[in-house]
C-alpha cells in the first residue's frame, strides 16, 4: 500500500501551500518538505527489498480495459531516481526558502514544485508503459508552470512555452511508440515488455517504434538537435533550474533511455543512434557553454553536455557502459544542482549573472567561492571528486568501442576533447567569477547569503567529496541494483580513484592541460565565434511557430467564410454524392410490388402539396403570402396521413400545423415582411439545380423503397398490443408503453426547447414596427367582438374534446400529445381573442411549471414500477367496473400519458405566450414571466 | 399511387432544399418546416402505404404498420419544437444584429454577389 504513496503523497500534498496560503513563509517551507521526507522514509523502507532483488510492485486497476493500471514498482533503478528526486527536493525546497523574496507567491511555488516531483517520481516508479507517459506528460504540464513562474516576464513565458511545446510534442511521439511497443508486446505491464523483447527487436515496427521513443527521450533530455529549450528554461527561478537540470525533468528522458534498454537496446540502430547524438549532444553542448557570459546559461549547456555523455554511455550499453552512466547521473545531479544554487547565490547578492561583470567575487563572499570551486572542480572531472570517477570510467569506455572499424580511435579522441571542453569552461567559471581582477558596475555589493542558503550546497559539496573518496561504500549496493534493472545481473563493479598507470589516466591529463589552453585562448575563440551570425533558438521557434498558425489560419479562413449558404452547399453535394452511390448499384428503380391505383381525393391531394410548395418556393420573397402557402402544404400533408390511415398522424400534423403557423405569424411581425432580391442568377441558377437533384434522387430512392416488399418487425408490437399494453391503438401503446422510454426522451426535448426559447426571449429587444409593409399603421382594434365570442364559446367544448381524445387514447386515435396540442391550441385562441391581460386575470398558471410536472408524472410513473422489482416503465392495466360508466380500463400507460399530455400543453404554451407577450407589457425579463 | 407519394415527396423536398439555401432567416425556417413534412411523408412511406385501414386491433382486419407511424407523430412534434426554437433565434438574430441576414458578411470577404 504504502508503495503507492510515495508518488500520491506529493500529488495529494500539492494543495497544503495552497492552504496555508496566509501563514508565515517557514510553515509552508517545513510542511512542504516534511513530504519529500516521509517519502524518503517509506522508500526507506524498502531498500532492503530491493537490493536484495526481490522488486517492490504494487497495482490497483484504473483503466484496466485499455491497459493502464495504477502499477508501480521500486526496482533498482526507481530506486535510484527516486532517492535523487526526493533528496534533492528536500534541499531545494530548503534554498527556495531563502531564494524567494517576499513579493513572491511561494505557495504557489511549493504547490507546483510538489506537483513536478509527484510527476517525476511517477515516471521513475511507473510499472506500466501508459501510465508512465501520464507522468511524463504531467512533468511536462508542470515545468510549464514553474519556468513561467514569474509570468509578468516575458522571458519565461517564452521560455516556459518553448519547453511545453517541445517535450510535448516529444511526449506525443513517445506515446505513439508506447502504443507500438504495447502492441507488438500484447501490455503495457513492463514485465510484458520486457518479456517480449526478443519479439520487439525482431519484429517490422521495432525500427518505427525505436525512433518514437527516442523523439520522447531526446527532447525531454535536451539532446542535439532538440537542445534548444533548456537554456531558455532558466528563466526560471534557480531553485526550478537547479532541479529541474539535476534529478528532474531532463533526467527523465535518460530515466526513459535506461528503463526501455533492455527492451530496445542491443542493436545496431539504437547504438548508432543514441550514441552518435550522446556525442554531439556532448561537443555542442559543452563548446557553447564556455561562450556564454551568463552563468545559467554555462551551466545549461554544461548540462547538455553532461546529459550528452550518459546517453552516448546507455548508446554504448555494455555492462560497464551503463555503470558509468548510471553513476554519473549520481555525480551530476549532486554536483549540478549545488552550482546552480551557487549561481542563485550570486545572483541574489550581487544582482547579476553577467560574467564580464562578475569577478573577483572571492574577497566578497569566500564561503560560496570555496564551494562552487569545489563543485565546479567536480564538474572538470578532478580528483579526488566524484566527477572524476565517472568521467574517467567514460573515457576508459569509449576506448572499447570498435563498431566504428578503422575509424574507431575517432570516439576516444572526441571523448578526449569533450572533456577538454569541460574543463575549459569549469575553469571559467571559477576564475571569471572569484579571481580576475574586480567587479565592475555591479547592482550591489555582493557578500555571503545567510548561512541556511548554504547549507543545502555544503551538504551537496560533502556528498561529492564522500563519494569521490570513497564511491564502493556510497554507491556499491544502489549501483549494483539499478545496473541489475538496466543491464541484467551485474559482473563486476569496481569503482576507484586509482587504476595504474592508463589510458585514461593520460586522456584525463590531457584534457586537463588542453582545458586551461582552450580557457587562456578564451579571447580568441569569442571573437572567432562573432563572425557568426547570432541566432537565438528563441526567435528561430517563434518564427516557426508563427508560421505554423499562418498556415492554419490560411486553411481555416478557406474552409470557414461565414456564408450559411456555402456551407448548405457543400453538405447538400455531399449527400447528392451518398445517395448516388448506392442508387446507381440498384439494377432497377421498380421493385416489383404491386401499386395501389390512383383515387381522385389522392390526385387532388397531391396536386395541392406540389403546387402549394412550388407556390411557397416561388413565392417565398412575399413572405406572409408563401406562409399562408405553406399552411395549405401542412393542412393537405395532414389530409394525406388520414387517407392513408393514420388517423393519430393526421390529428397530430393538424393541430401542430395550426400552432406551427400561429406562430411563425407572429414571428414574421418582427421579421422584414419582404425578402429583397438579394441572389445573383447565377446562384438562383445553382440553388434550382441542387435542389432538383437532391428532390429527384429523393423521390427514387423513395419509389424504390415502396414499390419492393418488406419484413417488418412491427408483428411482434401488433400481436402484443393489446395482451402486454391493454390497448387496441397500436400506436399510441407503441408511444406509451413499448417504446415508453423514447417518449419520455422526446418530452424532455419539448421541454427543453421551450426553456431554451423562454431564454432566448429574455430581455430581447424586438425590432418593432410601427405600421405594416406599405405604410399602413397597424389597427387600432385589437380583439374584433366576432373572435372574442366564438372563443369563449369555444374553449369548453375544446377542453371536453381533448380530455376525451386523451382518455380515448389507449384505444382509438387520441393520447397524450393530440389532447395536449389540442387544449393548447384553445388556449391560445383566448390569448388571440381577448388578450394576454384576460387570460392573465382568469387563468394564471405558470406554465414552466406545468411543463416540469407533466415531465415528473411521466417520469415517476416509470418509477414506480420499480417500487414492484419491475424493470423500469414497466405497464400495468386493469379493468374496473364502475357503477355508471360501466366496464373502464385503467393502465398505468395512461398515466404516463397523462405526463405527456400536460408537457405537450406547458411547452407549447410556454412558447407561444411567451412569445405573444413581447408585445405587451407582460414582457419577459429575467425575473421570469 | 406509389409513383405520385414519390413524386410529391420528391418535389417537397426539392422546394424545401431551395428555400433552406435562401440567405435570410425566414425563409430558411420556412424551409426547414417544409422540409421536415417531406421527411415525416419518406419515414411514414417505409411502412408501406394502404387506404382505409389503421393501426387499431378490432377496427380493421389487417392493421397497417404502426411502428413507422409512431416514430412519425413523435418527430412531427419534435419537429414543431425545432422550427420554434429556429423562428426565436432569427427574431433574436434580428433584434440584436438588425438584420435577417444569415451570412456573416462583417468578418469575411463575400465572394457571391450579395446585398
Amino acid at each position: 500500500m504504502s508503495l503507492l504513496w510515495i508518488v500520491f503523497l506529493p500529488l495529494l500534498g500539492a494543495c497544503i501551500p495552497l492552504l496555508l496560503a496566509r501563514t508565515p513563509r517557514w510553515i509552508k517551507t517545513v510542511t512542504t518538505a516534511a513530504i519529500p521526507i516521509v517519502g524518503l522514509a517509506i522508500m526507506g523502507g524498502y531498500v532492503g527489498q530491493t537490493i536484495s532483488g526481490v522488486i517492490p510492485q504494487q497495482s490497483i486497476a484504473w483503466l484496466s480495459h485499455i491497459g493502464l493500471n495504477l502499477a508501480f514498482r521500486l526496482d533498482g533503478l526507481s530506486l535510484l531516481f527516486v532517492s535523487l528526486i526526493l533528496g534533492i527536493g528536500v534541499l531545494i525546497i530548503a534554498y527556495a526558502h531563502y531564494y524567494l523574496s517576499e513579493q513572491d507567491n511561494d505557495s504557489r511555488f511549493y504547490a507546483c514544485l510538489l506537483l513536478f516531483m509527484a510527476s517525476m517520481l511517477g515516471i521513475v516508479m511507473a510499472d506500466n508503459l501508459l501510465l508512465l507517459w501520464v507522468f511524463w506528460e504531467l512533468t511536462s504540464v508542470s515545468s510549464f508552470l514553474l519556468i513561467g513562474y514569474w509570468f509578468h516576464s516575458s522571458d519565461a513565458r517564452r521560455g516556459a512555452r518553448m519547453a511545453l511545446a517541445t517535450t510535448g510534442c516529444g511526449g506525443l511521439a513517445l506515446l505513439a511508440g508506447i502504443l507500438l511497443l504495447g502492441h507488438i508486446a500484447g501490455g503495457y505491464d513492463l514485465d510484458t515488455v520486457f518479456a517480449a523483447a526478443a519479439n520487439i527487436q525482431q519484429h517490422p515496427w521495432y525500427l518505427g517504434a525505436l525512433i518514437l521513443v527516442l523523439l520522447g527521450a531526446f527532447t525531454k533530455s535536451a539532446q542535439f538537435p532538440f537542445q534548444f529549450w533548456l537554456p531558455h528554461a532558466m528563466a526560471a527561478p534557480t531553485p526550478v533550474s537547479a532541479y529541474l537540470h539535476s534529478a528532474t525533468m531532463v533526467k527523465a528522458g535518460i530515466f526513459l533511455l535506461a528503463r526501455l534498454h533492455p527492451v530496445l537496446a542491443g542493436t545496431e540502430w539504437w547504438f548508432y543512434l543514441v550514441t552518435f547524438t550522446g556525442l554531439a549532444t556532448l561537443l555542442v553542448g559543452a563548446y557553447f557553454a564556455i561562450l556564454k557570459h551568463d552563468i545559467k546559461g554555462l551551466l545549461a549547456f554544461s548540462t547538455i553536455s553532461h546529459l550528452g555523455l550518459i546517453c552516448m554511455m546507455l548508446g554504448i550499453g555494455t555492462e560497464a557502459a551503463v555503470i558509468a552512466a548510471l553513476f554519473h547521473v549520481i555525480n551530476h545531479a549532486c554536483f549540478k544542482a549545488a552550482l546552480f544554487m551557487t549561481a542563485g547565490i550570486i545572483d541574489h547578492e550581487s544582482g547579476t549573472r553577467d560574467m564580464r561583470k562578475l569577478n573577483g567575487l572571492l574577497r566578497y563572499m569566500p564561503l560560496t567561492a570555496t564551494l562552487a570551486m569545489i563543485l565546479a572542480a567536480s564538474m572538470a572531472g578532478i580528483p579526488p571528486l566524484n566527477g572524476f570517477l565517472s568521467k574517467e570510467m567514460f573515457l576508459a569506455e569509449s576506448l572499447q568501442q570498435h563498431l566504428f572499424g578503422g575509424l574507431s580511435w575517432l570516439i576516444p579522441v572526441l571523448a578526449t576533447v569533450g572533456a577538454m571542453l569541460s574543463v575549459a569552461y569549469s575553469i571559467r567559471y571559477v576564475h571569471d567569477l572569484f579571481f580576475n581582477g574586480e567587479p565592475k558596475e555591479l547592482p550591489k555589493t555582493p557578500h555571503d547569503p545567510p548561512k541556511g542558503m548554504l547549507v543545502p550546497v555544503a551538504l551537496l559539496v560533502v556528498l561529492c567529496i564522500a563519494i569521490g573518496l570513497a564511491p564502493m561504500w556510497f554507491a556499491e549496493d544502489i549501483l549494483t541494483a539499478a545496473v541489475s534493472a538496466v543491464h541484467g545481473p551485474l559482473t563486476a563493479l569496481e569503482i576507484g580513484l586509482w587504476h595504474g598507470w592508463n589510458w585514461p589516466l593520460l586522456m584525463s591529463a590531457i584534457a586537463v592541460v588542453g582545458g586551461a589552453v582552450i580557457y587562456l585562448a578564451r579571447d580568441q575563440l569569442f571573437s572567432f565565434n562573432r563572425q557568426f551570425e547570432h541566432r537565438d533558438a528563441k526567435h528561430i521557434f517563434e518564427s516557426t511557430v508563427q508560421r505554423l498558425s499562418d498556415g492554419a489560419t490560411a486553411v481555416f479562413d478557406r474552409i470557414d467564410t461565414g456564408s450559411l449558404q456555402r456551407y448548405m452547399a457543400i453538405l447538400l453535394t455531399t449527400v447528392i454524392i451518398l445517395l448516388l452511390v448506392p442508387l446507381i448499384d440498384l439494377t432497377q428503380l421498380f421493385g416489383g410490388r404491386k401499386q395501389l391505383p390512383i383515387d381522385v381525393v389522392s390526385m387532388v391531394g397531391a396536386l395541392l402539396i406540389i403546387f402549394s410548395a412550388l407556390g411557397v418556393a416561388i413565392l417565398h420573397r412575399q413572405r406572409l403570402l408563401a406562409l399562408l402557402m405553406l399552411s395549405v402544404t401542412g393542412l393537405m400533408v395532414s389530409l394525406a396521413f388520414a387517407h392513408l390511415s393514420a388517423p393519430d398522424l393526421a390529428m397530430t400534423q393538424l393541430v401542430v400545423e395550426v400552432v406551427s403557423i400561429i406562430l411563425m405569424i407572429l414571428a414574421l411581425f418582427f421579421m422584414p415582411q419582404r425578402t429583397p432580391r438579394a441572389s445573383s442568377g447565377h446562384r438562383v441558377v445553382r440553388d434550382i439545380i441542387l435542389s432538383s437533384l437532391i428532390g429527384g434522387l429523393v423521390a427514387s430512392l423513395n419509389y424504390a423503397l415502396l414499390t419492393r416488399s418488406f419484413d417488418s418487425i412491427s408483428d411482434y408490437f401488433v400481436s402484443n398490443a393489446k395482451m402486454l399494453g391493454g390497448g387496441n391503438n397500436i400506436v399510441n401503446v407503441i408511444l406509451v408503453d413499448f417504446r415508453g422510454f423514447d417518449t419520455l426522451g422526446e418530452i424532455t426535448v419539448l421541454a427543453i426547447a421551450a426553456a431554451g426559447i423562454h431564454k432566448l426571449l429574455n430581455k430581447l429587444k424586438p425590432f418593432m414596427p410601427s405600421s405594416d409593409v406599405d405604410g399602413r399603421p397597424w389597427h387600432h382594434i385589437r380583439h374584433p367582438l366576432l373572435v372574442t365570442t366564438v372563443a369563449k364559446l369555444l374553449l369548453p367544448l375544446a377542453l371536453m374534446v381533448a380530455v376525451y381524445i386523451l382518455l380515448r387514447g389507449h384505444n382509438m386515435p387520441g393520447g397524450g400529445f393530440i389532447a395536449g396540442l389540442i387544449t393548447a391550441s384553445a388556449m391560445i385562441l383566448q390569448y388571440m381573442a381577448n388578450g394576454v391581460d384576460w387570460v392573465k386575470d382568469r387563468f394564471n398558471v405558470n406554465y414552466q411549471s406545468l411543463m416540469s410536472f407533466g415531465v415528473m408524472i411521466s417520469l415517476f410513473t416509470g418509477l414506480g414500477s420499480w417500487y414492484f422489482e419491475r424493470p423500469f416503465l414497466t405497464s400495468w392495466f386493469t379493468h374496473i367496473h364502475w357503477p355508471v360508466v360501466g366496464e373502464f380500463e385503467f393502465a398505468t400507460a395512461m398515466l404516463f400519458d397523462l405526463g405527456v399530455y400536460l408537457t405537450v400543453i406547458g411547452a407549447t404554451m410556454m412558447i407561444l405566450t411567451n412569445f405573444g407577450k413581447m408585445t405587451t407589457r407582460h414582457r419577459p425579463t429575467q425575473e421570469g414571466n | 399511387m406509389e409513383t405520385l407519394y414519390a413524386i410529391t415527396v420528391g418535389i417537397l423536398t426539392a422546394c424545401s432544399i431551395f428555400l433552406i439555401l435562401r440567405g435570410r432567416s425566414f425563409p430558411i425556417v420556412v424551409g426547414i418546416t417544409m422540409l421536415s413534412y417531406a421527411v415525416n411523408l419518406f419515414l411514414f412511406s417505409t411502412g408501406r402505404l394502404q387506404i382505409d385501414g389503421a393501426p387499431i386491433l378490432g377496427m380493421v382486419e389487417n392493421p397497417t404498420d404502426p411502428l413507422p407511424q409512431a416514430l412519425v407523430l413523435t418527430a412531427i412534434v419534435i419537429g414543431f419544437a425545432m422550427t420554434a426554437y429556429a423562428i426565436i433565434l432569427a427574431v433574436r438574430a434580428r433584434g440584436e444584429i438588425g438584420s435577417d441576414e444569415v451570412n456573416d458578411l462583417d468578418t469575411h470577404e463575400q465572394s457571391e454577389g450579395h446585398r
